[in-house]
């Protein structure tokens, strides 16, 4: 859970919320971008998600290091990049609302 | 892949190698990694046997999972079996034993456990299931606290009624000092966290060289990242220097997140003590949910047991995250104790040092043993 998953924000999806759309080794997956509103995060830039959170704005050299570190790391990191993946509709806890 | 290749470009890691062999010369010198990340990269990549033999690198309790207490998981499992519960928890802390079992085994007797990736999904389980009780079982250091102080916020502005948070987060710098305090291990410097430090910036170490007069480097997960902030180091202490360096400028700034910082200071206070496995209670170490968040603390909702349980005997998890073991010198390791059965949190987590070295490390050290390098 400590070790950050680097992702490409794609698309801002909602203000208000915090959300975001980001690409995770290719596939699209929404994460809270809320702790870094400071950044003025843009589609294109690079961010390291913690637990769904994306915790640190960082650039395109670092996420390919932390890709490759996950990618080397075996299961237990593969794990943790499938568990976002597989997390879904999870960023946004409305009732009867998907992200 | 061409950044990576730089960072992992044997020509240049010799170089770092040849110039920490100069700085340290006839010198011994011990240097602490805090955190379970460097632990992995370390094991991974074989750095320990690349190090000249002056060098040594100790492990610290910088692994979430490794540091609760046996009887925080007893309390999470009497949560999970809390009629009417769903117990929501990060996959890491499923397996970890309590004193009777764990909470992949209170789910085999029918407890409703449910692994999730980030708090926010247990959230919304709770929104989706609102004749249920849900409780997300929080673990982490400064990294993973404000996603859940800000799921919190958010239970609380939507009016969430049946989501409640069993708090586990633990804070940085006190181990740190704890570690100094002990009498049972010198160091000469510590590598300084990565991530945590993405959070809380390199200002909470400066107590560090400025009360105990060791140096500290935050350092990047990299192999060359770990070599270069090893080179720090030893610079410092041979130019007669003493202070909070910078390795990983990639990521971590000297403020930290700001925000992610004042999400922490409105929703978590420090408790007076909480109990850390190996290290034992530690002041003002952890988090809980500050008064008004109190609706949504399930330790003030639920009879928590809160009961005190030593660690099992043959289990040397403490002297192992405390540094004054390596993994492979504890008792058990590698033959009761594996991943696939583990005594001990260290084995559990792959952030844990135990993990770590049974899956990579002990190979390097089991080639070095061939070609008689070992130490």
């Amino acid at each position: 859970m400590c070790l950050g998953i680097p992702g490409q924000i794609t698309e801002l999806m909602d203000e208000h919320e915090h959300l975001a759309r980001v690409d995770v080794s290719g596939v699209g997956r929404v994460v809270n971008i809320g702790l870094l509103e400071d950044e003025r995060l843009q589609p294109g830039d690079w961010v390291l998600i913690h637990v769904g959170f994306a915790m640190s704005k960082i650039d395109e050299e670092e996420a390919q290091l932390a890709l490759a570190s996950l990618q080397m790391m075996g299961a237990a990191y593969t794990d943790e990049v499938q568990a976002l993946l597989s997390s879904g509709s999870a960023f946004d806890a409305r009732p009867g609302r998907s992200a | 892949m061409k950044f990576v290749d730089e960072y992992r470009d044997p020509a240049a890691a010799r170089a770092l190698v040849a110039h920490i062999d100069h700085l340290a010369g006839d010198d011994h010198f011990k240097f602490m990694e805090v955190c379970g990340g460097h632990t992995h990269t370390i094991y991974r990549h074989g750095i320990e046997h690349v190090l000249p033999s002056t060098v040594e690198l100790v492990h610290g309790p910088g692994c979430p999972v490794c540091v609760i207490p046996m009887g925080r998981v007893d309390d999470a499992i009497a949560l999970a079996e809390t009629p009417g519960v769903i117990f929501t928890s990060f996959g890491d802390m499923m397996r970890v034993p309590g004193s009777n079992g764990t909470l992949l085994g209170a789910k085999a007797r029918g407890a409703d456990v449910r692994f999730v990736y980030s708090p926010l999904d247990a959230l919304r389980i709770a929104s989706e299931n609102p004749d249920r009780e849900v409780i997300f079982f929080a673990v982490g250091f400064e990294t993973t606290a404000p996603s859940t102080a800000v799921t919190l916020l958010r239970a609380r502005a939507l009016g969430v009624r049946n989501f409640r948070v069993f708090c586990n987060h633990v804070t940085i710098v006190p181990p740190i000092k704890a570690i100094l305090d002990s009498p049972d291990l010198r160091l000469d410097g510590f590598l300084g966290p990565g991530h945590v430090s993405t959070v809380v910036g390199n200002r909470p170490y400066r107590f560090v060289p400025a009360q105990y007069g060791k140096p500290l480097v935050t350092a990047g997960f990299e192999p060359l990242d770990i070599l270069q902030a090893i080179a720090m180091l030893l610079t410092q202490i041979r130019e007669g220097r003493c202070e909070v360096e910078n390795q990983y400028t990639r990521v971590v700034r000297d403020e930290g997140n700001p925000r992610a910082l004042a999400v922490l200071a409105e929703v978590f206070e420090l408790r007076p003590h909480f109990e850390w496995r190996g290290l034992g209670f530690i002041s003002q170490s952890a988090l809980k949910l500050r008064p008004e968040f109190a609706e949504l603390d399930a330790e003030l909702h639920y009879a928590v047991p809160g009961v005190r349980v030593a660690d099992p005997k043959a289990c040397q998890c403490g002297e192992v995250l405390k540094g004054v073991i390596k993994p492979w010198e504890c008792k058990v390791f590698g033959t009761a104790c594996t991943p696939e059965t583990p005594i001990g949190t260290c084995m559990v987590s792959s952030e844990g040092a135990c993990a770590a070295y049974y899956n990579f490390g002990r190979l390097h050290r089991e080639a070095a043993v061939t070609l008689g390098r070992t130490r």
